[in-house]
């Protein structure tokens, strides 16, 4: 460890960049291929496989892995693997949208902050801290709670907690084209507020704003499922993610790991792989950029 | 100047900076209870049928309509909102309608676990992603690095209740090495520290690695880059050993972002904590939450996120004071 003769801080990164560089384009076709993989399936599942995802069967419960029941079957005899890529298309719908609710929220007071600017932005901004110190999960509690679990609650409830990121990411990219010269030249020809706003700055946020909301779906999901899991989520006769791995847990005394263990899996792999090429995005987007982007 | 002089200078502002954050606290936890207020006024309950609970069947509409009057609900929204601040202030945090007793006796028996349980999984997490993080970044690009870092994205995107109900599938039921849940044995009858200890390795371990990711990931990029500081090479040339430069100057120098990093990542912290409390069956606050949720209890689900919020914004304070008091180059005066 002492070894001065080779400085051990720059060497190893300078000798190996190209073995990085192959890490990193692996990595990004493990994910492409993962996610090819489970879209397929998901749209497959129904054509192909000739069983019902939520056909009780209560002479054949908690059956383990076989060439019959790929991943085995539950406390209720439904076919875990085949009960999972449903959850998968509950739950990557129910993220995808809820993330679309976050961004028009959260674009929405960036942009106002962003364009109106002074005490409004500095109001605006300290509500943003505020809420960003909350814990993100007991707000979602008591939003689902006052509203009642459903399906709408889960969306509002991500909606309501996780907008701050792309309100500040709004808002500091506004105030830097805010000063940029062709604002100024569009402004001295006479464009009012709105279009400045509208035509010029817009299609500017708009690449970061994509960025953001793709780099939230996982957060989403990683909601609803945490919210589904508590009870507190989707009805539970929807199979999705974290209901299978509630359900799944009545199964774990008695033996039958599958039935929560597998959904989980298979999420942990989607969304790695989302996380993982969405990150090649953003890194390509603008490198410098990285630390603020840290949901 | 003595170093006491320029702390002393250093921290003359502290003051000011504490009740310049308590003008604007003050005003924002107001808001905020405000709309949880707004929130809980919209919700499709109605108290009185709550409190009843199945005799709600059995009761007359009069006895409904006199438990709505004592309690005030068909009064204002603003007078109810007064008379609910008015109460917390004087610290009685209303009566929980899920377990059938005041909110402060609920919180009083349950907080200490939560904090047990959170405060155990920070140290660990502090100390495990300091050392991780510090060799990962001396031979940065190695092998150990690499697995490192591969390792932190993958638990990243693990849910730590899965994490949780995957640890008790292997360690409690496969290997039979430790308890799948609950704080005691349940033949014991008090709390033998031993055998809390032995119960909380679990916990504690799974929710210490569901947040490890992140600060894994910073110390490593933060002493990564301090090894190239100025001061970092001129701790090398003057031929000081391999160790005290990393431990002693690279290390050091990183460590104090690090502390605005602990304040912010305070409330993930928290909310990992309610799910592992689920899923190991401990007796603290996240249980006590999730069962207050099902039944729609406003006033302790009230009171326990506000508590959160009020506890989690003074930590981040104290880690903004602590920051300044321990960097030179800080200054406190916004």
């Amino acid at each position: 460890m002492t070894d001065l003769a080779r400085p051990p801080a720059t060497t190893p990164a300078r000798t190996h960049p190209p073995t990085r560089v192959r890490a990193g384009r692996l990595g990004a076709g493990v994910a492409v291929g993962v996610l090819a993989a489970a879209v397929a399936a998901c749209l497959l599942a129904p054509l192909l496989w000739p069983l019902d995802q939520s056909a009780v069967d209560l002479a054949r419960t908690r059956l383990a892995p076989s060439p019959d029941h790929l991943a085995g079957t539950d406390d209720l005899g439904r076919d875990v693997a085949l009960r999972s890529l449903y959850g998968l298309r509950v739950s990557l719908l129910v993220g995808a949208v809820a993330a679309g609710v976050a961004t028009v929220v959260g674009g929405l007071v960036g942009a106002v902050a962003g364009t109106l600017g002074g005490r409004l932005d500095r109001a605006l901004m300290r509500v943003v801290d505020t809420v960003a110190a909350l814990p993100h999960l007991l707000l979602g509690i008591f939003v689902v709670a006052m509203l009642r679990p459903g399906l709408g609650a889960v969306i509002a409830s991500i909606g309501l907690t996780h907008w701050l990121s792309t309100a500040r990411i709004v808002r500091s990219e506004l105030l830097s084209l805010r000063t940029r010269p062709f604002v100024d030249a569009a402004i001295s020809g006479g464009a009012s507020r709105t279009r400045v706003l509208t035509r010029h700055l817009l299609p500017h946020v708009l690449p970061r704003l994509a960025l953001a909301t793709t780099l939230m779906v996982p957060h989403a999901v990683w909601h609803e499922t945490a919210l589904s899991f508590l009870g507190l989520g989707l009805p539970p006769h929807l199979a999705s993610i974290g209901n299978m791995i509630n359900d799944g847990q009545r199964s774990l005394l008695t033996g039958a790991w599958w039935a929560s263990i597998v959904p989980g899996l298979l999420l942990v792999a989607v969304t790695l792989a989302l996380a993982v090429l969405t990150g090649r995005w953003r890194d390509r987007l603008d490198p410098r950029v990285r630390a603020e982007l840290h949901l | 100047m003595t170093a006491a002089t320029a702390g002393r200078r250093r921290l003359a502002g502290a003051g000011a900076v504490v009740r310049r954050r308590l003008l604007v606290a003050v005003p924002v936890l107001a808001a905020t209870s405000m709309g949880m207020f707004a929130l809980g006024a919209a919700s499709p309950i109605d108290p009185a049928q709550q409190y009843a609970g199945a005799a709600v069947f059995t009761t007359s509409e009069e006895n409904l309509a006199q438990i709505r009057a004592n309690w005030g609900v068909d009064d204002p929204l603003p007078v109810q909102y007064a008379r609910w601040i008015g109460n917390l202030l004087r610290g009685d945090l209303g009566w929980s309608t899920s377990r059938h007793e005041p909110v402060t006796s609920v919180l009083a028996a349950r907080a200490g676990w939560t904090l047990l349980l959170v405060g155990t999984a920070l140290a660990l997490v502090l100390v495990a992603s300091v050392l991780l993080g510090t060799l990962a970044a001396y031979r940065r690009g190695g092998w150990f690095d690499r697995a490192l870092r591969a390792a932190a994205y993958a638990v990243q995107s693990m849910p730590v209740f899965w994490i949780g109900l995957a640890a008790i599938a292997v360690f409690a039921l496969a290997l039979g090495w430790l308890p799948a849940g609950g704080l005691t044995d349940i033949t014991a009858t008090g709390t033998d520290p031993a055998d809390v200890a032995r119960h909380l390795v679990l916990p504690v371990t799974v929710l210490a690695i569901s947040q490890a990711p992140w600060f894994v990931l910073f110390v490593r990029d933060a002493v990564a880059e301090s090894l190239r500081d100025d001061h970092v090479l001129a701790a090398r040339a003057r031929g000081l050993p391999g160790r005290t430069v990393l431990f002693g100057h690279a290390l050091r120098t990183a460590l104090l972002p690090f502390l605005t990093l602990v304040g912010a990542h305070l409330p993930e912290l928290v909310g990992g904590a309610v799910l592992v409390e689920t899923v190991f069956s401990l007796p603290g606050l996240g249980a006590v939450t999730v069962a207050a949720a099902l039944g729609a209890d406003f006033p302790l689900l009230a009171a326990t996120t506000l508590a959160t919020a009020v506890v989690v914004l003074a930590a981040n304070l104290a880690t903004d004071l602590a920051y300044a008091a321990a960097d030179p180059r800080v200054r406190l005066d916004d």
